[in-house]
């Protein structure tokens, strides 16, 4: 129901301005519902009880990193002082909203280790094509237009490919092995004087860390080509090592994923991206500089351009700030401990109740792989019903069908803030679906049989899309 | 069981070798069980001379999408318009209404390196 369909009064009538000029005066009345407080509150909160969101539920969507928001980081950023500023008050009236754009500079160029930060991205995808713009115009003006192509691993974020292509480049896809490494005979068989650069996530989607990275950035960099850094998975490293070590040349972090801002639903994303010193003119306009001891906006000549028309998703990157801060250094590396504990606390507890661990001799960053392929060729019962099942027990089903080199998976990633207590329910509640499943299959292939809403007809919603109420 | 009167590869396409060297192509019913409900699928152009493993279509389903690669090297000589407004056709029936494309075959050679149902079927039963 919407909130104008609970009106059943007399439309709302505001009172006459007397000089506005009659040009200006509207002609009927206003949309709004003449409906009571009470309603209006209740409305609301029956909403927000309807969503799934980390506030309520376990939320252990791979890839994603739904890690608890804390809620100090918003009423800051709400503060007047950030809230009501406007991108274009001018450089001496807004000093300490420039000083937090510059030290958040600061501390992504520490975290990643890279030499130069650009915060403009609005979002990681966002980022992801500033880098490969990056690329493209870093070739041009060394002459070597000849570089047309972006290597990327099958098990890639599907955004990888997207960004290269449309930036212009072909996207050649290489294979990873049985073991969820990068093969390196098919990586060295693609180089060529055409490679530009090659995407990589690491650790990488299938949750595993790449032995190889150092000798693949050698051979990469011995191509003359760059390396590009999709930081989605940067929940799983921080303080431990970081891009730049491994070799990469450029990278995009999600603040909404490792910085614990607000995703899923609407964001905003922030995805600022990091550069090593030979590309830091090319990053997009502005960045942030000091200069004494002062804060000011300024534009790269060699720019790859604007990327929003002010500096980016303020409010969140000021979220991001203070979650930073919150953290520190030592907390920041305790994140990243933590959530590669729990993930692998989780793959095992999964792994001794019977579950098909994808690799599970290796132990597991931030994210794991189970696949349920044994259990559909037993009982017909999919992926896609298991996760149904478990919004009846009050959890957002993890990623699922992603990466698609494991059949019928869950890609599962618990993040740092979750306590042993919420693990171990997962893993109970996972058992007694498993055993639904066997006994009753049905429960499952309806599910989820105790929402609002039920089983949605996916197939429809894709083929008729309807984005209006 | 898949059929036998058709050869395949590795990446689940059936291939049906007529005459005049042509080939009618689509995807086997296995791939179109892995790949569910599919909502949307991008034909090749009329014509398009292709080479053997060029990505020719994609296929978009509820799950995935999923690109189609040319089993063989050849000219594209017809393509399942129907599919366009009903691609859950290739879900239905995959190895009849769902064809995707024909294909004029250039390299005769090729069609010897295509799997035999048997094999097919083996290699799927690995997975």
């Amino acid at each position: 129901m919407l909130i104008n369909q609970y009106h059943q009064n007399q439309p709302i009538k505001y009172p006459k301005i007397k000089d506005l000029p009659r040009q200006y005066a509207r002609d009927g009345v206003i949309g709004l519902p003449n409906i009571s407080e009470p309603q209006v509150v209740r409305h609301y909160t029956r909403l927000s009880v309807k969503n799934f969101s980390i506030d309520g539920n376990f939320y252990p969507l791979g890839s994603c990193t739904m890690k608890y928001n804390p809620k100090v980081c918003h009423s800051l950023a709400s503060l007047p002082e950030f809230a009501d500023i406007h991108p274009q008050t001018p450089e001496n009236l807004s000093q300490g909203t420039l000083e937090i754009l510059y030290n958040l500079q600061e501390d992504l160029k520490q975290i990643t280790n890279m030499d130069a930060v650009s915060l403009a991205p609005a979002a990681g995808s966002q980022g992801e094509l500033a880098g490969c713009l990056i690329i493209k115009k870093y070739f041009a003006d060394k002459n070597e237009t000849i570089r047309t192509q972006i290597i990327i691993p099958d098990a890639a974020h599907g955004t990888n490919p997207a960004s290269a292509k449309m930036a212009g480049f072909d996207v050649i896809q290489i294979p990873t092995c049985e073991n969820g490494d990068l093969k390196l005979d098919d990586l060295k068989q693609a180089i060529s004087e055409k490679t530009a650069a090659i995407m990589l996530t690491n650790p990488s989607t299938l949750g595993l860390f790449e032995p190889n990275i150092i000798e693949i950035s050698k051979t990469i960099h011995a191509a003359g080509a760059l390396l590009y850094y999709d930081g989605a998975n940067l929940n799983a490293i921080m303080g431990k090592t970081n891009p730049a070590i491994m070799g990469f040349d450029i990278i995009h972090t999600n603040l909404h994923k490792t910085f614990a801002t607000p995703h899923g639903g609407g964001g905003p994303g922030a995805g600022p991206i990091a550069v090593c010193a030979k590309l830091k003119d090319y990053l997009p306009n502005p960045v942030i500089i000091k200069k004494d001891g002062e804060y000011h906006k300024a534009d790269n000549k060699n720019s790859i351009g604007k990327l929003t028309a002010n500096f980016g998703n303020v409010g969140v990157l000021i979220r991001a700030y203070i979650y930073i801060k919150l953290c520190g250094n030592e907390g920041l590396k305790r994140v990243s401990e933590i959530a590669v504990l729990n993930a692998n606390y989780l793959k095992t507890k999964l792994e001794q109740a019977g579950f098909d661990i994808f690799q599970p001799k290796k132990l597991c960053s931030h994210e794991f792989i189970i696949s349920f392929n044994k259990l559909k060729k037993e009982t017909g019962v999919t992926a896609f019903d298991i996760a149904k099942r478990l919004l009846d027990y009050n959890i957002h089903p993890p990623t699922v069908y992603f990466p698609s080199l494991v059949p019928e998976c869950f890609l599962i990633e618990p993040t740092e803030t979750e306590s042993k207590q919420e693990l171990d329910n997962f893993v109970e509640i996972m058992i007694k679906i498993n055993e639904e499943a066997q006994n009753n299959p049905d429960l499952l292939k309806n599910a989820p049989n105790n929402l609002k809403l039920k089983r949605l007809d996916e197939l429809k919603a894709a083929k008729e899309l309807n984005l209006r109420f | 069981m898949v059929p036998t009167d058709l050869l395949y590869n590795k990446s689940h396409e059936w291939i049906q070798i007529n005459d005049n060297d042509e080939a009618t192509i689509g995807i086997s019913h296995h791939a179109a069980e892995l790949l569910g409900d599919i909502v949307f699928i991008e034909l090749p152009s009329l014509d398009d001379e292709v080479k053997i493993e060029d990505d020719i279509a994609v296929i978009e389903s509820v799950k995935t999408a999923s690109d189609l690669y040319a089993p063989l090297s050849g000219k594209i000589i017809a393509v399942n318009q129907k599919l366009e407004d009903n691609p859950e056709t290739i879900n239905e029936d995959p190895y009849g209404e769902g064809w995707i494309m024909k294909i004029k075959i250039n390299n005769k050679d090729e069609v010897d390196d295509l799997l035999k149902s048997a094999e097919y079927q083996a290699s799927i039963e690995e997975d």
